[in-house]
Order: structure tokens, then C-alpha cells, then sequence
């Protein structure tokens, strides 16, 4: 292998790659948005790398050692799992962060988002509890 | 001290997560990650093309449409948006929010069974393997930049320091251009992953028969894995019920009709009872400052032309009217359809001198926000279903829909059908 540690094509690709971003980089300053821009791109690198992963990785250990094997731990984890992720996704309505915004554009509060994401939820884990409950009887 | 030298040194290694025994999980593998990798292959380029098609519904060649000016080369492919289909917009960026909310399960998957190496020990070994790092800086960070700034707009949550246009569509471009590389120098290393496990005999293989992949040069595979929690099938089922659990509950903004209250979590699924004006609204007059005393009797629309021309609301009604089932579709993904009844635009431009309208600017009476004046293209003005509207399924406009009279263009995006019109300057050369 040569110096450079991969064919002259990588290089060649990659070079391609920057070219375009440092082009572009040029269009965020031009917009004027560099600072907020920046720290916006690196903080979703922070966000998602080093804090969103790891803290769901502790709680997913956390609730296998908490649970041991009764009942075992795939359901709880899954329907708990899929709640975190609407509320990831839909937190400025469910925890109405947005309201202001929201009424302005709709005439509508933010309000039933909470308990709409609370009733999913609940019927996450009553799915859940039913699979859980027809695979125990019909393994019996 | 000594251990920080000898780290970089290359002889020893950081611990935690740089220790390879740090990983456990018996799942990760390469196998794995290019199912996932697969499944964004498709859906990723989608999203992205919808949304660089988005970019050139809003007609940013007119006067004032352009919400990133400064884009530069990056405008070179736009193009004429068209009147047809008139459910396009509607698809295109319908798809664009949907596909982009179903997709964050699997974006999440997905860097979940590659983040050991993020921690990989030493960071690089040649100038080539900094060189990709570096841009899986992009990758990664454009990725997440794209799906929270997108996530945060469509809930209208503007916490970020920047217009939203520029920075979702300069994201955007950062994102592709990391995006084409990393598929680039990927793709062999996919398709042979793909082949090492039988994807039918995988959906056969329960918890008990769960054993990690064999060790890869990437190291994904764990060194001293745990035992397994969850089989490879199970954790794929997990996924995609993610995907279609966020699927499921936002899909119906896009919908009319009963599945419309389906949309449980989703912005624009909101039901405003029966009647004919009660649809999804998006900008309510009071929160840009139109007053029901403006829109009045004292309202007059103002026709530019070759002569200026001033009508009632009334004298508008008795021109020809024409009904249509129009949509609207919002940047925001939800979008409904509506029976519009009004004059058309091309009438109106000839009311006021105009044979062969270039087009047409139409100003609103909202004194804040974007918007509040739209340059429409000639072949839009030239559409029989463009419409100066005054009544939507046969009642007057309500006030929060645009009365006295909205702009309905079929096939433009939302914000182009300009609503509380006050003045249509068909004054631009064709």
C-alpha cells in the first residue's frame, strides 16, 4: 500500500466531497448564518454521539438489570423504547414547548399532544402485555 | 502521564468505550449494519430529492420567492414548477415529512451498531483513513442536522439561531456530498455483507440460535460479547415497528377524510369540526395582523395593469366564477383538498389590460411574517383552475382561510396561495 493508505480513487473521492462542502460552506457565510450554523452541525454530532446514545444505552442496561427475566426484559423494553422515541421525535407539542407558535399558525393549543402521547403509550405496553401474555399460554 | 504517552504513542489505549471489550452487544456486526444501511440507501436519496424538488415548487427565480438567495450554484437545476398534476406538491412533500419522520428509527439503528468506532483506537492508521473520518463528521452531523432542524420546523418549535431555508437546504448539501463518498467507499463492503448471512434463514432464527457475526475487519462484531437479549430478527422487527409506529400516527395529515384523525402525533392532523371552512388552518389572520375590519366593506382589490382597476368584493362575484378540488399542500408535509370557487387569475389580468400576463404579484394585508407578497409564473396565471378564490365548498372564505379573497394555484406549495389579497400586479413583462 502506498503512503497515503488507499487507492489514488479515495483520495480522488474524498477531495471531491470537501470541495462540495467547502463550496457550500461558503453559501452559509454568504447567508449569513455561520456561527448558528456551526454550532448547530457540530451540536447534532454532540447531541445524538455523546449524549442521546449513551443515555438510552445506560437505561437499556439499566432496565435488563432491573427486570432480570420476569417478565422478560423485550417487553417492557420495546413499548417503553417506542414511547421515548415519539416523545424524541414529538416533544415541542407533547411538552408544548411550541405553543406559541402553534397558535399563532393554527388557532389551536398544544394541549391534547400529552395525553394522545400517554394513551400510545399505554396501548405500547398493553400490546405488549397482551403478545407477552398469548406466547406464555401457548408455550404451556 | 505516562499512560496519555503511551495512548498516543499507539502502544496502549485509552479505557472505556476505546477498550474493545467495552462493546458488548452480540447483534452488532456488518450484516446488520447494511441491512440498515440498505433500507437509508433507498429512503435517504428520496428525502433528499423531494426536498431539493420542494426547493423549485417555491419558483425562486421570481422576485421575492427566493428564501436562500445566496445559494449560488446550487440553484442549477431548478426549474419551471409546473400546474400539473395538481396533486404533486401534495406527493412530493408529503413524502419528504413522512418518509423523513419514519426514517429516524432506522437512522438511530444505524448509529447505533456503528458507534464502537467512532471510539476506534488509534483514531487513524494513514492519511486516507483521517481523510474518511473527517468526513463522517459530515455525514453524521449532517444527518442529525437535517432531521432535527426539519423535526423542530414542522412542529414550528424556531428555537434555532438561523432561517430555517438556508440552513435545512445548505444542511442538506453538506449532507449529500458525504453521502455520495461514504456510499462510494462503502458499497462493496454492503453488498458483501449482505451476502454473508441469508436474510429468510435470519427471519427464522430465534434467541436461542442467536450467535454474533463472525469477526469483521471493521470490528463491529463484538471481542467478548454478552449473551444476546434479543434475536437479530427481533431487534429488526424493533426497528421497523419504530418506523411504522411514527408512520402510522403522522400519516393522516396528508389524508382527508376519516384517516384524517389517525394523525395522533403529527402537527397538522388536527380536527376543526364540521362545517366548510373547517380545515387545517395555517396562520391565523391574528397572528399576522389582519383585522375582520380590514377584510370589510371597505375592502377594495386593486388590479394593476395597463390601467388600475379597483372591485368590490361584490363586483368580484359577479364576474364568471369557476369551481375547482384543489389541494393544499404545506412545506410542512400535511396537505388537504378543498372545492375552491372563484375568478380566474387570467380574467383578472385581462380586466385590468393585461392579454398575455408575464405572471403576477400578489400582495397581502398581512403586515407580518413571509409571505405577504408571491410571484407567480405566467404558466400559473395562464392555469384555467388559477384562481382568485372567495369561497371554499360553496361558504364565503372564513377569515382565518383568507377572506375576503385567497390565491388558489393547484400544484404550488401552501404559502404561495396568498390569503387576505389586497392588490394583483399583473405588471410583469412576459
Amino acid at each position: 500500500m502506498n503512503r497515503y493508505g488507499a487507492p489514488a480513487w479515495h483520495l480522488a473521492a474524498l477531495i471531491v466531497c470537501y470541495a462540495v462542502a467547502l463550496y457550500v460552506f461558503t453559501r452559509i457565510i454568504s447567508a449569513g448564518i455561520v456561527l448558528g450554523f456551526v454550532v448547530w452541525f457540530a451540536g447534532a454530532v454532540i447531541l445524538h454521539d455523546f449524549i442521546v446514545l449513551p443515555l438510552y444505552s445506560l437505561a437499556d442496561t439499566g432496565l435488563q438489570r432491573g427486570l432480570r427475566r420476569r417478565p422478560p426484559v423485550n417487553y417492557v423494553r420495546v413499548p417503553a423504547a417506542l414511547s421515548v422515541l415519539l416523545l424524541l421525535i414529538w416533544f415541542p407539542l407533547i411538552l408544548r414547548s411550541s405553543e406559541y407558535y402553534y397558535r399563532a399558525a393554527t388557532g389551536l393549543s398544544t394541549e391534547p399532544y400529552l395525553l394522545r402521547w400517554v394513551l400510545v403509550t399505554c396501548a405500547l405496553f398493553a400490546g405488549s402485555a397482551i403478545v407477552y401474555a398469548v406466547r406464555r399460554r401457548s408455550r404451556r | 502521564m505516562a499512560g496519555v504517552r503511551e495512548w498516543l504513542s499507539g502502544r496502549g489505549r485509552p479505557p472505556g468505550p476505546f477498550r474493545p471489550e467495552f462493546w458488548r452487544s452480540p447483534l452488532r456486526g456488518p450484516w446488520l449494519t447494511s441491512v440498515f444501511g440498505l433500507v437509508l440507501l433507498v429512503g435517504l436519496p428520496i428525502v433528499a430529492l423531494t426536498g431539493l424538488v420542494s426547493y423549485a415548487a417555491y419558483n425562486p427565480g421570481l422576485p421575492g420567492n427566493d428564501m436562500t438567495p445566496s445559494k449560488g450554484l446550487l440553484g442549477f437545476y431548478l426549474f419551471d414548477w409546473p400546474t400539473s398534476p395538481v396533486w404533486l406538491y401534495r406527493l412530493t412533500q408529503g413524502t419528504h415529512v413522512i418518509l423523513g419522520l419514519t426514517l429516524v428509527p432506522i437512522l438511530l439503528a444505524k448509529l447505533w451498531s456503528v458507534i464502537p468506532k467512532l471510539f476506534a483506537w488509534p483514531p487513524f492508521r494513514s492519511p486516507a483513513q483521517l481523510l474518511e473520518r473527517v468526513s463522517l463528521v459530515l455525514l453524521v452531523g449532517g444527518a442529525v442536522f437535517e432531521f432535527v432542524t426539519g423535526i423542530l420546523n414542522i412542529q414550528l418549535f424556531y428555537v434555532f439561531p438561523f432561517s430555517f431555508y438556508p440552513a435545512h437546504l445548505y444542511g442538506a448539501w453538506v449532507f449529500l456530498a458525504a453521502l455520495v463518498v461514504h456510499v462510494a467507499l462503502k458499497l462493496p463492503r454492503l453488498v458483501t455483507a449482505l451476502r454473508s448471512r441469508g436474510f429468510r434463514r435470519e427471519m427464522r432464527t430465534g434467541l436461542r440460535d442467536t450467535r454474533p457475526e463472525p469477526p469483521d475487519p471493521d470490528d463491529l462484531v463484538a471481542a467478548a460479547p454478552g449473551p444476546p437479549s434479543m434475536s437479530r430478527r427481533g431487534l429488526l422487527a424493533f426497528v421497523g415497528g419504530g418506523s411504522l409506529t411514527v408512520l402510522g400516527l403522522s400519516v393522516g395529515q396528508t389524508m382527508d377524510g376519516p384517516i384524517r384523525s389517525t394523525a395522533l402525533l403529527a402537527p397538522h392532523g388536527r380536527d376543526y369540526g364540521p362545517g366548510p371552512n373547517d380545515f387545517q388552518v395555517n396562520k391565523t389572520a391574528a397572528s399576522v395582523g389582519v383585522t375582520a375590519a380590514q377584510a370589510g366593506p371597505g375592502w377594495r382589490l386593486t388590479l394593476l395593469g395597463a390601467r388600475q382597476v379597483l372591485l368590490t368584493r361584490q363586483e368580484l362575484l359577479d364576474l364568471p366564477l369557476h369551481t375547482y378540488r384543489l389541494p393544499i399542500a404545506c412545506v410542512e408535509g400535511w396537505s388537504t383538498e378543498q372545492e375552491w370557487t372563484g375568478v380566474r387569475l387570467a380574467d383578472l389580468a385581462r380586466l385590468c389590460g393585461v392579454a398575455e400576463p408575464g405572471g403576477v404579484q400578489a400582495r397581502s394585508m398581512q403586515q407580518a411574517g413571509f409571505f405577504n407578497q408571491v410571484s407567480l409564473s405566467a404558466g400559473q396565471v395562464a392555469d384555467h383552475r388559477s384562481l382568485l378564490a372567495l369561497r371554499v365548498n360553496g361558504a364565503d372564505l372564513s377569515l382565518d382561510h383568507g377572506f375576503p379573497a385567497r390565491i388558489m394555484v393547484p400544484n404550488a406549495p401552501g404559502v404561495h396561495n396568498t390569503k387576505w389579497v389586497r392588490e394583483l400586479d399583473f405588471r410583469v413583462p412576459s
